[in-house]
C-alpha cells in the first residue's frame, strides 16, 4: 500500500507541475515573465546583447559551444589548483590532470559521472565553485537547445531562433534558481547537512567507537543536483548517504524533482507551437515507457537477492536489500533508480550494481532508449522530438506523402539531421565498449567477474553516452582509460545531439507553415504515440539487444551459477 | 567568433559568483538560522543519528562482543561491521573511524563511505553472507535479510522492527532483560513511514541503543 501512495502521490503532484511549470516556463522562453527584469537589464548590459538582439542557429551554436569550452576551462582550472584556494577545511590537494579533464566534461554535459570520492577529493571550493555552478548551468543549456528546436516549430520564415545568453540567463535565474533554493530548504530541514565547517569527530560512550564525519555545504546542491538532472552528490555515495537523502520524503521529493522539469517541457512545447495536445502526445509516448521499466524495476527488486537466498536467508520478504537503505526500502529504491536512469539524472540512493539482474537490465534499458522518457531538463524533450521527426517520416513513407510534423515539411535535410542526432550516441558507445573489452587497461576495470564485469563496462559507456552518469559501481573508473574514453564519450553523446539539434531548430524556423489538408498524417493521437514508441525501441532496443543479452540477460538465466 | 568570448568570460564569473557562491553561502545561512541541528550533522551526545556506527566491538562482559546491544546493518569494511573478525575495527566508516578496547589502543580504519558493488551473482557475496549467517548463528540470532546485506552507503543508521525482534535473544541472554521488556522497547522506538506512507517503518539503532542503556 505504501507504494501504491508514493506513486499516486508523485503522479498527482506531477500532473500539476506538468500543467503549471510547464506553462510558466513557455512564459519565460517567450518573453512574458520580467519580474527580475531589475537583475536581467544589467546582466545584460555586461554580456553586451539584449533580448531584441536575436541570433541565427549558428550564432546561437558558437555562443554555446564557446561559452561550454570556457566552462571547461574554469573547471579543470579549479580542480587543479585547489590546494591553494580558500575553503578546503580538509587540506585536500590538486585532483589529477585526467580526473579533472573527466570531471571537467562530466559536469559541463550534465552527465555528472563520478570518478572519485567527494568527500576525500573535493574541496568545498570545488564542490560549490566549479561543481555546483555547472549543476546549475548545464541544465540550462540543455532547455535552451531544446526552446531553439521548438522555435523552430512555433515560427515561421525566421531566420533567427532567438539568443542564446537571455535564455539561458532567463532559465537560470526564473526557473531553476527559485525552485532549487525552496527544495533546498526542505532538505535541509529533513536532516541533510550545510555547513561550512569541516568534518566531525564524535565519540560513542556507549560502544567505544569515534568517528571523524564528512561535511560540507551538501542540501543545497542536492536540491539542484536533482532539480537539473545532474546527479553529482556531495558525498561519494550519493543519495544513499543519509546526510544527502536523510528520510524516505526526501528520496520521494527527489524523484519529483528530477522528473519535474524534463516532464513539464512537454507542456511548454505544445505551448509554444500552439497545439497542447502535441505536448500531451509526446508526454503519453514518454510515460509508456517509463511505465513499463518501472514495472519490470520495482517487480525485479522485490524478487530475492540470488547470492543472499544461495547462501541460507531464502525468505526475503524485504526484497533484494543488498545496497540498499533499510528508511526507503527496496520499491521506492527502485522507482528512484529507474526515474534517476531514465531522466539523465544518474544519481543514486542504493548500490545500483547490487540490483538483481532484471533491475539492473531496467537501470540499462532505460538509459539505452536515449534518455527520452522523459530525459535530462531540455535533452529529453529534444531527442524525443528527433524521434519524433524520424516517425513522421516512417509514417510518410508507408502512406506515400511528404512528412510534416506540427505543418513543417520534414525534408531530406531535417531527416539527415535527426539521424545523425539520433546514431550519435549508440555509434560511440558501443564503439568504446568494443575497445574497452579488447584492451587490458578496460578489462582491468570491473570489480565483478563473469556476465556481471560485462555489464559494469556496458553500464560505464552507456551512462556517460547517454549523459546520465550513474554507474555499477564496483567499476574502477578513475584510470587514465576510463577518465579519457568516458570525457569522450560523453561529449560526443551530449554535442554530437545537440549541434544537430540546433541546426534542425535553424532549418525549421525558417520554413513556412504548410496548411494540414485531409490526407495530413496526423501526429496527436494514439496511433502516432505508438508510432514514436516503436521508433524508440527499435532505435534503442535493437542497437543494444546483442550487448544487453551478453550482461544483464545471461545473468538472469543463469540460475545457481555464482560467478 | 571572438566577440563571443566576453560574454563567455562575463557569463562564466557571473554564474560562478551567483549559483556557486551566493547560492550557497545563502543556503548555509537560512540552514543554520532555522535548522542548526539538522545543518550541522543532527549529532547528539554519542553520535550523529543520520550515521550508523560499529557496535559489533562493543565490550560485553561474561559474553561476546557486541552481543548486550542491538546491532546495526553490516557494511563493505572489515569484513563486515556485525564483525566476524573481533578487534579488527571495521565497520561504519565515514572517513575515520575508531574503536577503543579496555587496555589496548585504539583500532582505526580510513574510508570513506561505500557499498559492496557486489553483484546478485557474485561469489564474493555468496561468501560472505555465509560468513554473516555462520555470525549470527553463533549468537542464537535467526538473521533476516537486512541483517546479512550490506547498505548503499555503507553506513545506514537503521533497522526495520523485524531486524531488531531478530536480535532480541542474543540482547536478552547478554543483557538479562527479559524478551518482553526488549520488545515494547523496540516498539516505542518504532519510527512510522513518513507521512504515514513513504518508504519502511524503521528504527534508529543508536537511539534504541541509548533507550536500551537507560533500561539497564
Amino acid at each position: 500500500m505504501g507504494f501504491f501512495w508514493t506513486i499516486a502521490t508523485l503522479f498527482v503532484a506531477l500532473a500539476i507541475t506538468w500543467r503549471y511549470l510547464g506553462s510558466y516556463m513557455a512564459a519565460v522562453f517567450d518573453g512574458r515573465v520580467h519580474f527580475l527584469g531589475w537583475l536581467e537589464r544589467p546582466l545584460y548590459r555586461a554580456l553586451g546583447t539584449s533580448p531584441e538582439h536575436e541570433q541565427t542557429w549558428k550564432r546561437y551554436a558558437v555562443s554555446l559551444i564557446i561559452f561550454s569550452g570556457v566552462s571547461l576551462g574554469l573547471t579543470y582550472l579549479i580542480l587543479r589548483i585547489q590546494g591553494s584556494l580558500p575553503l578546503n577545511p580538509q587540506h585536500l590537494g590538486a585532483v589529477s590532470p585526467a580526473l579533472s579533464f573527466n570531471t571537467g566534461v562530466s559536469f559541463l554535459t550534465n552527465t555528472n559521472w563520478q570518478a572519485y570520492g567527494g568527500e576525500t577529493t573535493m574541496s568545498y571550493f570545488s564542490q560549490m565553485g566549479a561543481l555546483t555552478v555547472q549543476q546549475f548551468v548545464s541544465p540550462a543549456v540543455g532547455i535552451v537547445a531544446a526552446v531553439v528546436l521548438v522555435r523552430g516549430f512555433s515560427r515561421r520564415s525566421s531566420s533567427t531562433v532567438g539568443n542564446f545568453w537571455v535564455d539561458l540567463t532567463r532559465c537560470l535565474f526564473y526557473i531553476l534558481l527559485p525552485i532549487a533554493f525552496i527544495a533546498g530548504i526542505i532538505f535541509v530541514g529533513q536532516g541533510a547537512v550545510e555547513t561550512l565547517a569541516g568534518t566531525a569527530t564524535i565519540h560513542d560512550v556507549l560502544n567505544g567507537v569515534s568517528q571523524t564525519i564528512a561535511r560540507g555545504p551538501i542540501g543545497f546542491m542536492e536540491a539542484i543536483k536533482q532539480l537539473g538532472t545532474n546527479g553529482g552528490g556531495f558525498l561519494d555515495q550519493n543519495s544513499a548517504t543519509p546526510f544527502e537523502n536523510p528520510t524516505a520524503l526526501t528520496n520521494w521529493l527527489s524523484i519529483y524533482l528530477l522528473l519535474s522539469i524534463p516532464f513539464s517541457l512537454t507542456y511548454t512545447f505544445g505551448k509554444m507551437v500552439g497545439s497542447i495536445r502535441h505536448g500531451a502526445t509526446l508526454l503519453v509516448a514518454m510515460l509508456v515507457i517509463f511505465g513499463s521499466f518501472l514495472t519490470i524495476g520495482t517487480y525485479a527488486e522485490h524478487q530475492p537477492n540470488p547470492a543472499v537466498a544461495a547462501a541460507g536467508v531464502v525468505h526475503q520478504p524485504t526484497g533484494n536489500m543488498e545496497g540498499k537503505e533499510v528508511r526507503f526500502g527496496d520499491t521506492s529504491t527502485a522507482l528512484f533508480g529507474v526515474a534517476s536512469t531514465q531522466t539523465s539524472t544518474g544519481s543514486a540512493d542504493a548500490s545500483y550494481d547490487s540490483f538483481n539482474p532484471m533491475g539492473g537490465f531496467a537501470l540499462l534499458g532505460g538509459m539505452m532508449m536515449g534518455e527520452v522518457s522523459p530525459g535530462g531538463t531540455g535533452s529529453g524533450l529534444y531527442t524525443i522530438l528527433l524521434m519524433a521527426i524520424i516517425a513522421v517520416f516512417i509514417g510518410g513513407l508507408m502512406i506515400g506523402r511528404t512528412p510534416e510534423y506540427l505543418g513543417k515539411r520534414i525534408q531530406a535535410k531535417e531527416i539527415k539531421l535527426a539521424g545523425l542526432g539520433v546514431l550519435a550516441m549508440p555509434m560511440i558507445v558501443l564503439t568504446l565498449t568494443g575497445i574497452a573489452v579488447s584492451i587490458h587497461a578496460g578489462r582491468a576495470g570491473p570489480l565483478n567477474a563473469g556476465p556481471h564485469g560485462f555489464s559494469e563496462i556496458l553500464y560505464a559507456f552507456v551512462s556517460q553516452g547517454n549523459n546520465n552518469g550513474s554507474a555499477f559501481g564496483g567499476i574502477s573508473a578513475n584510470t587514465a582509460f576510463y577518465n579519457i574514453a568516458g570525457a569522450i564519450d560523453m561529449l560526443v553523446g551530449r554535442f554530437g545531439v545537440m549541434i544537430p539539434v540546433l541546426a534542425l531548430g535553424g532549418a525549421l524556423a525558417a520554413k513556412n507553415v504548410v496548411p494540414a489538408g485531409l490526407g495530413t498524417f496526423r501526429t496527436d493521437n494514439t496511433m502516432f504515440v505508438g508510432l514514436v514508441v516503436g521508433v524508440i525501441v527499435i532505435v534503442g532496443g535493437l542497437t543494444f539487444f546483442p550487448a544487453m543479452s551478453l550482461g544483464p540477460i545471461v545473468e538472469q538465466l543463469s540460475h545457481g551459477k555464482f560467478f | 567568433m571572438l566577440s563571443n568570448f566576453r560574454p563567455a568570460i562575463v557569463m562564466a564569473a557571473i554564474a560562478m559568483a551567483f549559483f556557486g557562491f551566493v547560492y550557497a553561502f545563502a543556503g548555509t545561512g537560512v540552514a543554520q538560522l532555522v535548522f542548526s541541528h539538522q545543518a550541522n550533522g543532527s549529532i547528539t551526545a554519542n553520535g550523529s543519528t543520520l550515521i550508523g556506527q560499529n557496535w559489533s566491538d562493543t565490550v560485553c562482559p561474561g559474553h561476546p562482543l557486541g552481543s548486550c546491544v542491538f546491532q546495526g546493518r553490516p557494511d563493505d569494511l572489515g569484513p563486515y561491521a556485525a564483525n566476524p573478525k573481533q578487534g579488527v575495527a571495521g565497520g561504519d566508516n565515514p572517513l575515520i573511524a575508531c574503536q577503543s578496547f579496555p587496555g589496548k589502543k585504539p583500532v582505526c580504519t580510513n574510508g570513506e563511505s561505500a557499498a559492496t558493488n557486489l553483484g546478485p551473482r557474485s561469489k564474493v557475496l555468496l561468501e560472505n553472507t555465509r560468513a554473516l549467517i555462520r555470525y549470527w548463528h553463533a549468537r542464537g540470532v535467526n538473521p533476516t535479510t537486512d541483517l546479512v546485506t550490506t547498505s548503499g552507503s555503507g553506513y545506514d543508521p537503521d533497522i526495520t522492527p523485524a531486524d531488531a525482534i531478530a536480535e532480541i535473544p542474543m540482547v536478552s541472554k547478554a543483557t538479562g532483560i527479559s524478551p518482553a521488556r526488549l520488545r515494547s522497547l523496540i516498539a516505542k522506538e518504532t519510527h512510522g513511514p513518513e507521512l504515514g506512507f513513504l518508504g519502511s517503518r524503521y528504527i534508529d539503532v543508536l537511539q534504541l541503543n541509548e533507550a536500551l542503556a537507560k533500561l539497564r
